[in-house]
């Protein structure tokens, strides 16, 4: 039973990870708010389930246009600046979303807020069940890495990719950067809230906790260990990173301290990430 | 953190939640001008903070997430020492040169093999850094909290205008933080080190091409930035709960402020740390009476709280929206001159 | 003689105490190789990037085709048929040559905001780009990554990526910069068939390349134009003599 909600915890993270992957791996923007996707998902559901609204086919559109707002008005103003400042702007905003949360008094404030029944997909499936509810968010899984997989071979994602690779060339053969790059922010914002949505079904709860700046760096962490702008990076990042934390913390008390000064390390030597490190392997 | 802080102030003013009819102008102006006066103590911590960072970023062009953990660790060196030796003062001295110390073992250790690398790679080594420095707070000291009391003579109120009181302690680190932010005025447009790291700024290689220890000045500026996280992390302290991951939330308004006054400018983080400072603890205390006189009080307080703390993000949004590269840009001049020689 | 295809009136750009275009002005008609040659420092590559809209003018007008371009964003000109190569090589250095060249060609075959199909095995891209490589004889090294390419491909690349874009007018920036000599001979040679179809503004330094293809030359010394004439007239012309005193036999060297 704890190994499936772990696994069911994993596909999520996971999810979210290959997320955020389009948009730092493929194209080279470093979003570091990205957990807030995660909390507006949550709270999308968590919202609607508190106010009588318990319709999976309501709740989960919701979550997903919520984040897809958010992250236009998000992404149309960090796209202004590049580099160092679009990390810290993305972190600031992330931030505010999680205060925002945090000032919810009649949804939880800060204690979080209880999801007391699981989105309902009628006869559909039953989110309740734990296998079932598994199945469904490997299915997800899949389905966003398809997704992933034809959107970055596609035209636009030749044009993420070119402008990730050189901006000033890309708008002298035509293109209108900024444009493209906020549809892909969107894009994988509204991913990210997917997982969002997901996640408070598998935890019951949600709380500003999850939007918290440590879990954008986690997931950045995922993405990165794993390797950027490949498609499975994040798969192999965040299983790797998060079992870590599992076996860790078993071992452990103070698992952290291990885990700060191992990401310390895989900076240093590691470049490319796992993925990387496979492929250096098999080019011998 | 900056929870607390605005729990500290709500605190002080709670008379003024349920406005008494009785409430005439003068208390009303006491209220503001002590407010004011949160928010500039408050703005120059903050600037203490941000310029360690600014410095670093603009010289190394190193994003050092952890230093917030230098803060914190500023905190509770403070707490120790001053507990040890049971004198603020000598307390608090030895923790600034113990954090000073961190910042430069820190830098020589790690931070240093850092430099020239993506702006990816910085965070996510100095992420794990926070990781590191919180778990290890955790192990040393536990996961309560520690208080770092403050001594007698420095909890009275002092008179600033005739029948004004503040409290004696924030006044002092009202005038600590203005005196150090003079002396790194002073510091760095003066003197022959200054103008190495104005050098630096705004061009890495020239320094370089002068024949200078570009690693011992590294050093140098990292380990004053320390001090300098460590110096608002101690005087904090005092005001709130000594705790883990204290850092991490002023850290993150230390980014605001960088990105309304521009990377790399002190002048434009001292300016912006001020305005924030100001505008969070004004807004905090301010906009949920204002918000009640406009809505019914029930939706006044819902919004309020999320409202007022969301403030200063949408000032930021507002500044990026109007002036991307901040309000005073460092390196303005330079970058101009830079896109001119590249376009020739 | 009909309207100019390009048309720039009266361009100022300053970068501080640096006037960097000084009043340019300067008519480019349709189907002419136009030069513009000027010592270091002249403010060429400045000039080219308020034409192509990477940098903003001062004051002054822009006009292609007749139509006021002056505050156009630089994707707005592509479109518009305005096409550059970059002194720098400015490539996409982890994309294969032929992605490159699709890239380009994708950019003029509508918006693309098509999330589905495989962009590579769309055969309208992929002709296109295979007949741009064809032009400037890289059609053997479509797959290979640009980062590979020899700096000369590397500055056919630049070609063939401008004029897979279909331009009417192509901004070229010195592209001899950082050739040999038997590379520079078959880029003046590539040029010399390009201007059949398309016009050209050709900043450059390398003069004999500039006297043997120009129809017209313009010459720029400290930002402004000193002497706008045709190659025999330009020899002749004291102004320029005296600009490029230390390189006079450069110019008279072509008598």
């Amino acid at each position: 039973m704890f190994v499936l909600t772990l696994f069911t915890r994993i596909v999520i993270l996971v999810l979210a990870a290959a997320s955020l992957n389009l948009i730092m791996g493929y194209g080279g923007m470093m979003s570091f708010g990205h957990a807030a996707y995660l909390g507006i998902g949550g709270y999308a559901v968590g919202i609607l389930a508190q106010e009588g609204f318990g319709s999976g086919f309501l709740q989960f559109p919701v979550a997903l246009a919520a984040s897809a707002i958010y992250a236009l008005v998000i992404g149309a103003l960090s796209l202004r600046t590049r580099g160092v400042y679009f990390i810290m702007i993305t972190l600031a905003f992330a931030q505010m979303a999680y205060y925002v949360a945090s000032g919810l008094a009649r949804y939880g404030g800060d204690d979080g807020l209880t999801v007391y029944k699981r989105s309902d997909f009628g006869g559909l499936i039953n989110l309740s069940n734990r296998t079932q509810f598994y199945y469904l968010c490997l299915a997800c899984l899949l389905g966003v890495v398809f997704l992933i997989w034809r959107i970055v071979n596609s035209r636009f994602g030749m044009v993420v990719q070119g402008l990730r690779s050189n901006e000033q060339r890309m708008q002298a053969i035509g293109f209108p950067a900024k444009r493209y790059k906020l549809v892909c922010f969107v894009i994988s914002g509204t991913l990210c809230g997917l997982a969002g949505a997901l996640l408070a079904n598998n935890t019951d709860f949600v709380s500003p906790a999850v939007m918290y700046w440590t879990r954008s760096g986690d997931l950045m962490v995922m993405v990165i260990l794993g390797g950027m702008g490949v498609l499975f990076g994040p798969v192999v990042g965040a299983v790797a990173y998060l079992l870590l934390e599992e076996l860790l913390s078993q071992v452990t008390e103070y698992w952290a301290l291990i885990m700060g000064p191992l990401l310390l390390l895989v900076v240093l030597f590691g470049r490319g990430g796992i993925m990387g490190l496979l492929g250096r392997l098999n080019r011998g | 953190m900056v929870r607390s802080v605005s729990n500290h102030v709500a605190r002080s003013i709670l008379s003024c939640d349920t406005p008494q009819p009785e409430h005439d102008l003068r208390t009303r102006m006491l209220l503001v001008v002590e407010q004011f006066l949160n928010g500039l103590q408050f703005g120059l911590l903050l600037f203490l903070l941000a310029a360690g960072l600014t410095l670093v970023f603009g010289i190394m062009d190193l994003v050092n997430l952890a230093h917030g953990s230098l803060y914190m660790m500023g905190a509770y060196f403070a707490a120790t020492f001053v507990a040890w030796t049971g004198n603020f003062l000598l307390g608090a001295v030895l923790a600034l040169a113990a954090t000073l110390l961190l910042g430069i073992v820190l830098e020589f250790t790690t931070l240093r093999h850092l430099y020239g690398r993506d702006h990816l790679d910085h965070v996510l080594a100095t992420f794990g850094l926070i990781l590191f420095f919180n778990e290890a707070v955790r192990l040393i000291w536990g996961p309560a909290g520690l208080a770092l009391p403050l001594p007698a003579w420095l909890t009275v109120p002092v008179a600033i205008l005739p029948g004004i009181y503040y409290p004696a302690y924030r006044l002092a680190i009202i005038v600590v933080a203005l005196v150090v932010a003079l002396l790194l005025y002073l510091g760095v447009m003066r003197t022959r080190v200054g103008m190495l790291i104005r050098a630096g700024a705004s061009n890495r290689e020239m320094i370089g091409a002068l024949g200078i220890n570009i690693k011992l000045l590294y050093t140098l500026v990292f380990g004053l930035g320390a001090a300098l996280a460590g110096l608002a992390g101690l005087m904090q302290a005092p005001i709130l709960t000594v705790q883990i991951g204290m850092g991490e939330n002023i850290l993150i308004l230390a980014f605001v402020i960088i990105v309304i006054g521009g990377i790399g400018s002190i002048r434009g983080a001292f300016l912006a740390a001020i305005f924030v400072g100001i505008i969070d603890t004004m807004g905090r205390a301010f906009l949920p009476n204002l918000l009640r006189q406009m809505l019914s009080s029930a939706a006044a307080s819902t919004a309020a709280p999320a409202l007022s703390s969301m403030l200063i993000y949408l000032v930021m949004a507002i500044v990026l929206v109007v002036r991307p590269e901040g309000l005073f840009p460092a390196n303005r001049r330079f970058i101009r001159k830079r896109a001119a020689t590249c376009s020739y | 003689m009909a309207d100019p295809l390009l048309r720039v009136e009266n361009l100022v750009r300053r970068f501080g105490g640096i006037v960097a275009t000084d009043h340019v002005s300067l008519d480019v008609a349709q189907g002419e190789l136009h030069a513009i040659i000027g010592p270091n420092g002249a403010g060429k590559t400045t000039l080219i990037s308020q034409l192509t809209g990477h940098l903003t003018p001062d004051s002054g007008s822009i006009y292609l085709g007749g139509r006021d371009i002056s505050h156009l964003a630089a994707y707005r000109r592509s479109a518009l048929g305005l096409a550059r190569s970059f002194q720098i090589t400015s490539l996409l250095l982890d994309f294969t040559v032929a992605d490159n060249v699709a890239l380009a060609a994708q950019a003029h075959a509508g918006h693309s905001f098509s999330f589905w199909r495989n962009a590579r095995k769309e055969s309208a891209l992929r002709t296109a780009a295979q007949a741009a490589l064809e032009r400037v004889g890289l059609a053997h090294r479509g797959g290979v990554l640009v980062s590979r390419l020899s700096h000369g491909e590397q500055r056919e690349l630049e070609l063939a990526v401008a004029l897979a874009t279909k331009p009417q007018l192509l901004l070229l920036d010195e592209p001899m910069a950082g050739l040999g000599v038997t590379e520079s001979a078959r880029m003046v040679k590539l040029l010399q068939e390009l201007r059949k179809e398309v016009t050209i503004v050709l900043v450059e330094h390398d003069m004999d390349a500039v006297f043997a293809l120009a129809d017209r030359i313009s010459v720029l010394v400290y930002g402004r134009v000193i002497a706008s004439d045709v190659p025999s007239a330009i020899r002749q012309n004291e102004d320029v003599k005296r600009a490029y005193l230390g390189d006079q036999q450069v110019v008279t060297a072509h008598v």
